[in-house]
């Protein structure tokens, strides 16, 4: 089942310029979708369009639509502190609000409104746990975050993200700036996670992109390439760009 | 030539390291030597009675204590209108403003604002607090006066402490749901706000120390009795200094080192506070 339809959208800079052209592509529910290809070609624009983080940039919608469980996000009305809670987002490098780690944590919910220390304290450990960091820091919670490490800033990032408890999780190069058994834990947690949320990746190389993707999106310039499952995409591509991509031949 | 100079590399450096030296130790030295001057001069008229007391003898003897009580007054003045007014320019201006023709001209006048000649500012007080306004000579006057002056001091300290706030702070925030003022209040200001009280804290000094501002709109020559309302005029230290160095014969001189030691302590105790609140702000920075 498609949680997203992205239709005929797109987007440019306010210089005119064009960001996206005439994306189509529907995301299922309960799976990674990854979103790759080389630098600039408007994966992380996209990204930012599904919890309307591009409201804060120079970037306009020019066309198009994009709908949530059937509702078009993109409409002025949408009540985006909402779509912000339903679609939490990781970026590339972690980023600890300078407070304690229990504080990042809770800072989302308590915005939201929830004031109970016990709800409160559960959230901290539900999401600490979903996000493979709970053993690591569960003695050191009044800590600030910034003190962990960068793979450990990372989990934390995305616990702060899981206790919101949102439909849609967003990452954007989560662990480009992470050592490879930092790395492993996320994407071990995210196969964890794709259970019960849709996850939409931008990876920080093809090899992440084919060891993650359940479906593989594959933009070039501003243009979806090729959009299939993630095993036929990487085995046996049909369009010569994205084979070239995939062998490295250029990117 | 070259060959000469290379051989000399050594020395140009050592040349040019004492000089530097030099230069710094000759920026220093009016500044230690004032304090020291003062210090020497005025130390022996510092006593309880200085201190708590009223002038009498057509100010040539007794106390400053109006005059310290008055600088206390206006300062606070100062602070209660200069402060929240400033804050919330610098938070329009660096969270909230696009580019365009207006904020470049608030800009603009705020920098031309910190150009302005003091006495402008007390000759501007005198005709739209004093007269217009009709607060006549008081310490409302001379608050309202003083903190226009303030203001630009603590409108760009505080713009640049806002700005130097991560811009990945907002993101992240406001990708967890919060709006922009829930953002501004619960990240942003609180870790700009060292940098602000800094401001503020230097701003409230320079105030604290002029007389031209002070002048013509609630600085009075002599009063029998402390100041009771806003609306009454106020002796205060830098215009009591003026006052007892040009208008009153046969002034006993270490009075008025005694005064002026005073007002300095006032104003570098305000320095020393600032500079404590920053250092301690910066070894607490997580970023």
């Amino acid at each position: 089942m498609n949680k997203i339809e992205i239709e005929n959208l797109s987007l440019q800079y306010s210089d005119g310029s064009e960001s996206l052209r005439g994306i189509s592509m529907g995301i299922r529910q309960n799976a990674v979708t990854v979103l790759f290809g080389p630098a600039g070609g408007g994966k992380s624009t996209l990204l930012r369009c599904l919890n309307r983080l591009n409201d804060l940039t120079d970037i306009r919608t020019s066309a198009g639509r994009i709908l949530i469980d059937g509702e078009n996000i993109l409409d002025p009305k949408t009540d985006v502190i909402a779509l912000r809670r339903k679609v939490g987002m990781v970026f590339a490098r972690p980023v600890p609000l300078p407070m304690s780690i229990r504080e990042n944590i809770t800072y989302g919910m308590e915005l939201a409104g929830e004031k109970r220390r016990t709800k409160l304290d559960e959230a901290v450990e539900r999401s600490l746990k979903l996000a493979a960091i709970w053993d690591e820091v569960k003695d050191r919670l009044n800590d600030p975050a910034v003190a962990l490490s960068g793979g450990q800033q990372q989990r934390v990032c995305l616990a702060r993200v899981l206790a919101l408890q949102p439909e849609i999780i967003l990452l954007d190069e989560p662990t480009s700036g992470l050592d490879p058994i930092s790395t492993g834990k996320v994407e071990a947690a995210l196969q964890e996670l794709k259970k019960n949320y849709t996850i939409i990746l931008v990876p920080h190389s093809v090899q992440q992109a084919a060891r993650t993707a359940d479906h593989a999106a594959f933009f070039l310039q501003g243009e979806l390439i090729e959009y299939d499952e993630g095993k036929k995409m990487f085995t046996t591509p049909k369009e010569k760009k994205t084979e070239d991509y995939i062998m490295g031949r250029f990117g | 030539m070259m060959k000469l100079f290379a051989r000399n590399r050594h020395s140009v450096q050592r040349i040019g390291y004492s000089l530097i030296t030099l230069m710094a130790v000759v920026t220093v030295l009016p500044i230690v030597g004032t304090v020291i001057f003062i210090l020497f001069k005025g130390g022996s008229a510092i006593s309880w009675e200085f201190l708590s007391g009223f002038p009498h003898d057509g100010m040539r003897a007794g106390g400053i204590l109006p005059a310290i009580i008055g600088t206390l007054y206006l300062t606070i003045g100062t602070a209660v209108f200069s402060v929240p007014l400033g804050i919330a320019a610098a938070i329009y201006l660096a969270e909230y403003a696009k580019d365009s023709a207006l904020t470049r001209l608030i800009r603009l006048a705020i920098i031309n604002l910190a150009g302005i000649p003091s006495v402008v500012y007390g000759l501007f007080g005198l005709g739209l607090f004093v007269l217009f306004l009709q607060f006549g000579t008081s310490i409302l006057a001379a608050s309202l006066t003083l903190s226009i002056m303030t203001l630009p001091v603590i409108i760009s300290t505080a713009e640049e402490a806002l700005r130097s706030v991560p811009q990945s702070f907002r993101t992240v925030s406001i990708s967890l749901g919060a709006t922009r003022w829930q953002t501004i209040r619960k990240i942003v200001l609180k870790e700009a706000l060292p940098g602000i009280l800094t401001g503020i804290i230097l701003g409230l000094e320079r105030a604290a120390g002029e007389t031209a501002p002070i002048l013509f709109t609630g600085a009075a020559f002599f009063l029998p009795r402390l100041p009771q309302t806003p609306f009454d005029a106020t002796m205060a230290l830098p215009y009591h200094l003026f006052v007892i160095s040009t208008q009153v014969p046969e002034m006993p001189i270490q009075i008025q080192y005694g005064t002026a030691l005073v007002l300095l302590v006032f104003v570098l105790t305000m320095n020393v506070i600032a500079t404590v609140i920053r250092s301690r702000a910066r070894s607490r920075r997580q970023w």
